[in-house]
């Protein structure tokens, strides 16, 4: 952490807080969801930059988050006795048992933390406690990308198929969708950021965090002096998880519907690059890389459609070749990391 | 339709698809195992081989355009494995996850120049004459049809793997190979252009996916995201093979195959996929390191 880095943040987050003056809605909303995917790149930092683990399934958390809070939504907007729209499309009579606890807010807003916190617990409990490592862990969470995808597209009378869950009215007995609401929504992400960065800060500097890198940068060499890499790992990437659910609530309460096209593979990789983009190791650049490269592909593909596949294509080589980390001018946005071990003396 | 017709259509289907799949980890193992390099443009390499394979259709409209399309969806990708390579993989050895992540860049830019060039919906290879027809049985077996073309498919996925072997086993080119997987610096040291080796065996891996591709176009028509459909479970059969090692690969492939047709029996398409995903999760907490377990002293392996 750079010296002026604290005070750089804390102008940005007065930014942040007073956009809804200065910014149209339409950009506030697009600001809005931004900032709300840059809760799963603060996740991937820790889980990826600092920790070594490259998940390419974030998108399953992010649905989970999404999904669970999309089906109180749905639930709220009915009268008693009633049936979501699509189950009713799709032949179904009575609500299922799962659904049923979800018309509870308080019940909803735990799931976001707890579905996929325990998702990404186990997941990493699999993973992690029989020492699969490196590109083995991030095939299997994308094949896991890919089979969650498939699954929710499948069971439609369930999940509402491929147009997944959106048409919502109320949330949290408040008309859903108005001008208020967006600002409100907005504020709340602004916060959940704002505290993800802080805790991260902190986090950055505890005993515990710079184990999590000694164990990134060396796990046998961790584990000949005495530290079981599991449980550093296990946390990392339950965090990961847990911040991708969050961000999935509060991007399905910004765009109004949640989708098997966001939680799958595409999604899932595309991800990785915001943080690639930040430099995977910086929280601040997490922030930036998402919502500066997320405007960018609003304007240009709006402006050029066929235009982003190839930009998007260059810029996952060019990060790759040139990593935001090795650049010399902006020392602004490089996370403080004395060199490794392996860069010292070579490996 | 009698059980043991059902039963063998099943595993026929079974051998079908494990045999597609062989045709698509077979390079990715190769290039995974030698080099370390996840190769994610692996399933454009499939992709560019089936619009070559349209090409030759394009260019001689008979049956006979299948002998000017292998040898051309082969000889095209091989070229552009090498180029590759030469130009962007080099740069990368000893990063796997950022082979990952600058070759996902790759089939990006391939799916899209492929969008426009060819259109974002499917093109069409016929299948010569005698590759279009089926083998009905009759009798106890009556309801069971197996195409021709399937067949063929499997016999080419076996084909590539037998010259794939040879190659390896039985050459000097796979000679130095195994030398440079074995200890790339002795083999460095004991003269080997370990480089060039490096750069042949992607171009080769990549030759066999677009071999594998003008053999697919046979079944279903080539689209922009064609081979995205395949690389996921692709590497998983890399993985359940373990790693670097052909005859893991080829058991994986079929183990996929026949269970996910088996499990197609009993649940649906999707619900299959995560049972087996769920298999491979389960297998690996068994043995971490795959089926066929290569042994090394390494202390960090990638």
């Amino acid at each position: 952490m750079k010296k002026f880095t604290l005070p750089f943040m804390a102008a940005l987050f007065l930014v942040l807080a007073a956009a809804p003056a200065i910014l149209d809605g339409y950009n506030l909303s697009l600001l809005g969801r931004f900032l709300a995917l840059a809760l799963v790149t603060l996740g991937l930092v820790w889980c990826w930059g600092k920790g070594g683990v490259l998940s390419l399934g974030q998108g399953v958390f992010f649905g989970l988050g999404g999904y669970a809070i999309a089906m109180h939504l749905k639930l709220m907007g009915l009268p008693a006795g009633e049936i979501p729209d699509f189950m009713m499309w799709n032949g179904m009579s009575d609500l299922p048992a799962w659904w049923a606890p979800f018309k509870s807010p308080i019940f909803a807003v735990a799931m976001v933390f707890v579905i996929p916190g325990i998702a990404s617990f186990i997941m990493a409990n699999l993973l992690f406690r029989r020492r699969i490592t490196g590109v083995y862990v991030s095939l299997i969470t994308q094949a896991v990308a890919l089979a969650f995808a498939t699954l929710l597209t499948s069971q439609q009378g369930v999940t509402g198929g491929f147009n997944g869950l959106t048409n919502f009215t109320t949330l949290f007995g408040a008309n859903y969708g108005t001008p208020e609401m967006q600002k409100t929504l907005y504020w709340v992400t602004v916060g959940f950021v704002a505290l993800t960065f802080v805790v991260g800060i902190l986090l950055e500097r505890t005993y515990f965090g710079k184990t999590l890198l000694a164990i990134r940068d060396g796990e046998n060499r961790s584990r000949y002096l005495g530290y079981d890499p599991v449980p550093y790992k296990v946390f990392a990437f339950t965090l990961a998880g847990i911040l991708a659910g969050v961000a999935g609530a509060l991007f399905t309460l910004h765009v109004g519907v949640i989708s098997p096209a966001m939680v799958g593979v595409v999604p899932s990789i595309e991800m990785v690059v915001w943080a690639a983009i930040g430099g995977r190791e910086s929280l601040m650049g997490a922030i930036l890389g998402t919502v500066l490269i997320n405007f960018a592909k609003d304007r240009i593909s709006t402006a050029l459609p066929d235009a982003w596949l190839y930009i998007m294509g260059v810029l996952f080589m060019l990060v790759v070749l040139f990593p935001p980390q090795s650049w010399k001018l902006p020392r602004l946005f490089k996370a403080s990391k004395k060199p490794t071990f392996k860069e010292v003396h070579g490996d | 339709m009698g059980d043991t017709a059902l039963f063998l259509g099943q595993l026929f289907n079974g051998v079908s698809v494990g045999s597609i799949l062989l045709i698509a980890a077979l390079g990715l193992a190769l290039s995974f195992g030698l080099m370390r390099v996840i190769n994610m443009a692996h399933g454009e390499f499939i992709m560019i081989g089936g619009y070559l394979a349209f090409l030759a259709h394009q260019i001689i409209p008979s049956g006979a355009s299948l002998w000017l399309a292998l040898p051309l969806a082969f000889v095209g990708t091989f070229l552009l494995g090498a180029l590759l390579e030469s130009t962007l993989i080099r740069r990368l050895y000893g990063r796997p996850l950022d082979t990952l992540l600058a070759t996902w860049g790759l089939s990006l830019i391939l799916q899209q120049a492929a969008r426009q060039i060819f259109g974002p919906t499917g093109v069409e290879v016929t299948a010569p004459a005698w590759l279009s027809g089926a083998i009905n049985f009759s009798g106890a077996l009556s309801g069971l049809t197996i195409p021709h073309v399937r067949i063929f498919v499997i016999v080419l996925a076996l084909l590539i793997l037998g010259g794939l072997l040879l190659l390896i086993n039985k050459t000097r080119l796979g000679m130095l190979v195994r030398a440079v997987n074995q200890n790339r610096e002795v083999a460095s040291t004991l003269g080997v252009n370990t480089r060039l080796i490096d750069m042949t065996v992607f171009a080769i891996g990549a030759g066999l996916a677009g071999l594998g591709g003008a053999a697919l176009a046979l079944i279903s028509p080539v689209t922009p995201t064609v081979g995205q459909s395949y690389i996921v479970d692709a590497f998983l059969v890399v993985i359940l093979g373990g790693l670097g090692s052909l005859a893991g690969t080829t058991i994986a492939s079929f183990v996929v195959g026949l269970f996910s047709a088996g499990l197609q029996t009993f649940t649906s398409v999707s619900f299959a996929k995560v049972l087996l995903l769920a298999g491979v999760v389960a297998f690996l907490q068994w043995k971490p390191k795959g089926i066929v377990v290569m042994k090394s002293r390494a202390l960090e392996e990638a």
